[in-house]
């Protein structure tokens, strides 16, 4: 059975059809690549699962229950965390406390507390920053930071937008490492949108191709970025997508 | 990461020193010693001067209330008027129509005006009044209660109550003789009972996501945040406190009308005296509270024998708002952190250095 | 990536069609209609009702005309501007010290009121309130807050709290079907009228008016096609100044000139505002029109209560249910 899974879930933006008729699938333990051209709906997808945005129709279940429309600390607590794409630290708090924040829901005291914030502020190679503010960081960092105050909050469904972009190439490695790591490690289940095509293949168990709000392909890595569609879609012509359908 | 990379890294950053585990612990120090310091105050000020500490442990409650509401919380609230008012009404009511001691009096009002702020918080945050709607929201509840009680009979309409002197002195009707030490410590309590409170919510579980709920919803209900009950359990805590100023401020002048208890000037007290000393800050309300609570009567001081070149002002009222007024527009363009807020951060980045 | 707009923040509503303003005006003439039909059965007498109505629309026209200015910097700047009751008071004390010292008719005073307020509001925008220090919501509301507390009570220190007051010569009284009208009133009345289409004309048909329109609805666009936003900004907060100043030269014989009689005009200003939908120059006239007329009714509806009650339940009714007031469309 899939740990999440979405049906028919659609959401529009005035005229816009962000969203239309979405099905999608994830299976406990995998790691689900989402790609698609800007504006395709990914983040938007992201805040509908997680409550930051109610569908218009359709369903969202988590672990066998319904969480369509949930309110976003809900559906976190039950175990689907996300990052934002355009980072969004508390700006008011040091990293280490960014990151403690998150672990507060399930760790009490204020020792156990530092020692979890602290084991994931090393994990993710932000140790020096630990108790600078978190607005210092500069991009990299903030990336990172996404990322930590997620990995706090103990997910089983990791929801990550783009935390790659904007670092340099020599500074992923060690992101896609620590994926790679959750899973095999945490037995985290992932779903990343991201833009670059060598982590999403590297990384990928099975790739969703969203353009213009709907979904336009599923498969593993090499199936999908031989589908003559998403090369139409990735080459920014206009795609016809059901002309063969 | 390797440990190669991470020592270099080190090497060549310095982290800064670990802040305290329980910052709390030397704040509720700092806060002890100051009670301390205070205590022989009023043994030791002329009567008129322990008038104005008196004053300045009001306004220092109506601080330390409206700061973790809209300080703490970041949701700016124009109507403090409205939980200051329903302290002082609610145990002036329950003392001159039930002869129910001020304490009971006080402690039915913070749940009155815990109430209160829950049921208007819980409207605004139901249809996301944010910004200038909540806070002209807030100010519009505070003032349909002024219009309220003005021309309700049931609390004496716009006469207000008296509160019925008793015979002698006793702390059960917190009553004493005028110029009592008494009431400066009783005071102090309270005011020190605020702080203390304030602290400990800053440092708790809840105070911490209530911060990060200010610095960014969406990202703190997406860890976990329950974010309702959060705003909600901050609007109550913040009117309860804010309650017991009015309760006291009610025994100590011994009246109380719709004016004095909702009218804007109450909420606007509460504002400037926070935001001079420091917003979101656990000590800016005391410093604000210094400040503004003895203006009226450095003012007064200054115009009842105004110096040569300020003789037409002889008399006139007026000028200890214009200076904080002045102070006010100043510390917002200057130092939006406040006094205490900006001298805190010189210091702290003196230290990192 | 930081260009681009933030795709996580939550969804906008979509906008409504001109259909639906329409639309909204009957329902909001059919609940007129039926309050001022509920007050007849309340009150039995049709005169009284009818009174009340004709007072109500001409104060209403008075708040109309302060509430432009408020919802014009608002509309344009996103400020909440609360020193514009004080601005006004400023506005009265002015016109009634010409008057004294010249005895110029109390409407002329306009030509010197509107002319200092405009400056006035340069003067406040340059000064206080541009620049980054003046950045967030809260520091405008404080920093316009605490200038208000100080042009109260610098009036309040210079000419005492005694009521001055300005009469208009050759003051009549009028009948208007019956009710009894100030002449001073209905003066008023028109010139709020007059100002209101002045203002929209102004905003409609020239090049200035255009500007602020544009800066307005997007003002980093209206920076790429050239408009110095800045200066829109000055002169739209100059313009909203000199709303007042207008106002308080209609105003002057019709009230008591206190230094803190903007307090209830601003209170008032600030309903008008967003029940009009907050930088709608025309809804606010209406709205101004609606809360005047609110005002009479309730103390025709509940006696003894303060005519202010009836104002704020409506306000935080709009405010809860309409945030973008009854015109407005969410943005
Ligand atoms: N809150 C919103 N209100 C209105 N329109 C929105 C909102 N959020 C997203 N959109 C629109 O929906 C479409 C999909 O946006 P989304 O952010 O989901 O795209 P994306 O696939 O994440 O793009 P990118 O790769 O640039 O991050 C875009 O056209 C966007 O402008
Ligand atoms: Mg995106």
């Amino acid at each position: 059975m899939s740990l999440l899974e979405l049906s028919g879930v659609d959401k529009k933006f005035r005229g816009l059809h962000a969203l239309s008729d979405v099905e999608m699938s994830v299976s406990e333990g995998e790691i689900v690549g989402v790609i698609g051209p800007n504006g395709a709906g990914k983040t938007t997808l992201f805040n509908v699962i997680c409550g930051a945005l109610k569908p218009d129709s359709g369903s969202v279940r988590f672990a066998g229950t319904d969480v369509t429309g949930r309110k976003p600390e809900t559906i976190a607590r039950r175990g689907m965390v996300r990052t934002f794409q355009l980072m969004r630290p508390f700006a008011s708090m040091t990293v280490a406390e960014n990151v403690s924040l998150a672990a507060q829901h399930h760790t009490r005291g204020a020792e156990r507390l530092r020692d979890r914030a602290m084991e994931v502020v090393e994990r993710v190679g932000l140790e020096e920053w630990a108790h600078r503010p978190a607005t210092e960081l500069p991009t990299a960092g903030l990336k990172r930071l996404e990322l930590a105050r997620a990995l706090a909050a103990r997910p089983r469904v990791l929801l990550l937008d783009e935390v790659l972009a904007g670092l340099l190439p020599a500074e992923r490695e060690p992101v896609l490492d620590l994926l790679a790591e959750l899973r095999e490690q945490d037995g985290t289940t992932l779903v990343f949108i991201e833009h670059i095509m060598a982590a999403v293949m590297r990384l990928s168990d099975r790739v969703l191709v969203l353009d213009q709000g709907a979904v336009l392909a599923t498969g593993t890595p090499d199936e999908v970025t031989a589908d003559p569609r998403v090369i139409d879609a990735y080459l920014g012509e206009e795609p016809t997508p059901h002309a063969d359908a | 990461m390797t440990d190669t990379a991470v020592e270099s890294r080190r090497e060549a950053r310095s982290a800064g020193p670990a802040p305290p585990l329980r910052p709390q612990n030397r704040q509720f120090a700092v806060l002890a010693v100051l009670v301390l310091l205070a205590i022989p105050l009023p043994l030791i000020l002329p009567s008129a001067q322990g008038a104005v500490a008196v004053r300045i442990l009001i306004f220092l409650i109506m601080a330390v209330g409206w700061n973790i509401m809209s300080g703490f919380g970041g949701m700016f609230s124009f109507g403090h008027a409205a939980y200051f008012g329903l302290g002082a009404y609610t145990s002036a009511y329950l003392l001159v129509e039930h002869g129910v001691s001020p304490w009971v009096g006080m402690a039915a009002g913070m749940v009155v005006a815990a109430a209160v702020a829950m049921v208007i918080g819980y409207f605004s945050f139901r249809y996301d009044l944010k910004g200038a709607y909540f806070a002209l929201a807030t100010f519009a509840f505070a003032e349909m209660l002024r219009l309220v009680t003005t021309s309700s009979d049931a609390v004496n309409g716009a006469v207000g109550y008296q509160v019925p002197l008793i015979q002698g002195s006793s702390v059960w009707q917190m009553q004493f003789p005028a110029g009592s030490p008494a009431y400066f410590w009783i005071a102090l309590v309270l005011a020190g009972g605020a702080v203390a409170l304030s602290i400990l919510f800053r440092h708790s579980p809840a105070g911490r996501y209530v911060v990060a709920i200010r610095d960014d919803e969406l990202a703190a209900a997406s860890v976990g945040a329950p974010v309702m009950r959060h705003k909600l359990l901050t609007v109550a805590l913040s009117g309860a406190i804010t309650a017991v100023a009015g309760a006291f401020y009610t025994q100590y002048y011994l009246f109380i009308d719709p004016q004095l208890a909702f009218g804007s000037s109450v909420s606007i007290e509460a504002i400037v005296t926070a935001v001079i000393g420091g917003i979101g800050t656990i000590w800016g309300p005391v410093v604000g509270a210094v400040i503004v609570g003895s203006l009226a009567d450095v003012t007064a001081t200054l115009l009842a024998t105004p110096p040569e070149f300020l003789s037409f002002l002889q008399g006139r009222s007026g000028l200890d708002v214009i200076l904080y007024a002045v102070m006010l527009i100043l510390i917002v363009r200057l130092m939006p952190k406040g006094i205490f807020g900006t001298l805190a951060d010189k210091f702290s980045e003196r230290r990192r250095r | 990536m930081t260009a681009t707009i933030d795709t996580d923040a939550p969804e906008t509503r979509a906008p409504s069609a001109t259909l639906a303003v329409l639309k909204r005006a009957g329902v909001v003439g059919a609940l007129v209609a039926a309050a001022i039909a509920v007050a007849l059965i309340q009150s039995g007498s049709g005169i009284v009702v009818w009174q009340s109505v004709v007072t109500g629309l001409l104060t209403g026209g008075l708040y109309g005309l302060i509430a432009m200015g408020l919802t014009l910097i608002f509309g344009v700047l996103d400020i909440v501007n609360f020193a514009h009751g004080a601005l006004l008071a400023v506005a009265m004390f002015l016109s009634f010290g010409v008057v004294q010292a010249t005895g110029l008719h109390p409407y002329l005073t306009m030509l010197v009121t509107v002319p200092a307020l405009f400056l006035v509001g340069v003067l406040v925008h340059r000064g206080l309130l541009s620049g980054s220090g003046g950045a967030t919501l809260e520091n405008q509301l404080l920093i316009t807050l605490g200038l208000s507390l100080l042009l109260e009570n610098g009036l309040l220190l210079f000419f005492g709290a005694e009521p001055k007051n300005v009469g208009l010569p050759g003051e009549t009284h009028l009948d208007v079907f019956g009710a009894v009208v100030a002449g001073s009133r209905l003066y008023a009345f028109a010139g709020a009228v007059a100002l209101g289409l002045v203002l929209y004309w102004m905003l409609q048909h020239t090049r200035l008016g255009t500007a602020i329109r544009a800066v307005a609805s997007n003002g980093p666009g209206a920076e790429l096609v050239g408009i110095n936003v800045r200066r829109i900004h000055t002169l739209t907060f100059a313009i909203g100044a000199a709303c007042a100043g207008a106002a308080a030269a209609l105003a002057v014989p019709l009230l008591s000139v206190t230094p803190t009689l903007g307090e209830q005009f601003n209170i008032t200003a600030f309903v008008v505002v967003v029940l009009g939908g907050m930088g709608n120059v025309v809804g606010a006239l209406v709205g101004g029109l609606l809360i005047g007329l609110v005002e009479q009714l309730t103390t025709i509806y509940l006696d003894g209560q303060s005519s202010l009650l009836g104002v704020f339940v409506v306000f935080v009714l709009v405010l809860f249910l309409r945030p973008q007031g009854l015109f407005g469309r969410r943005t």
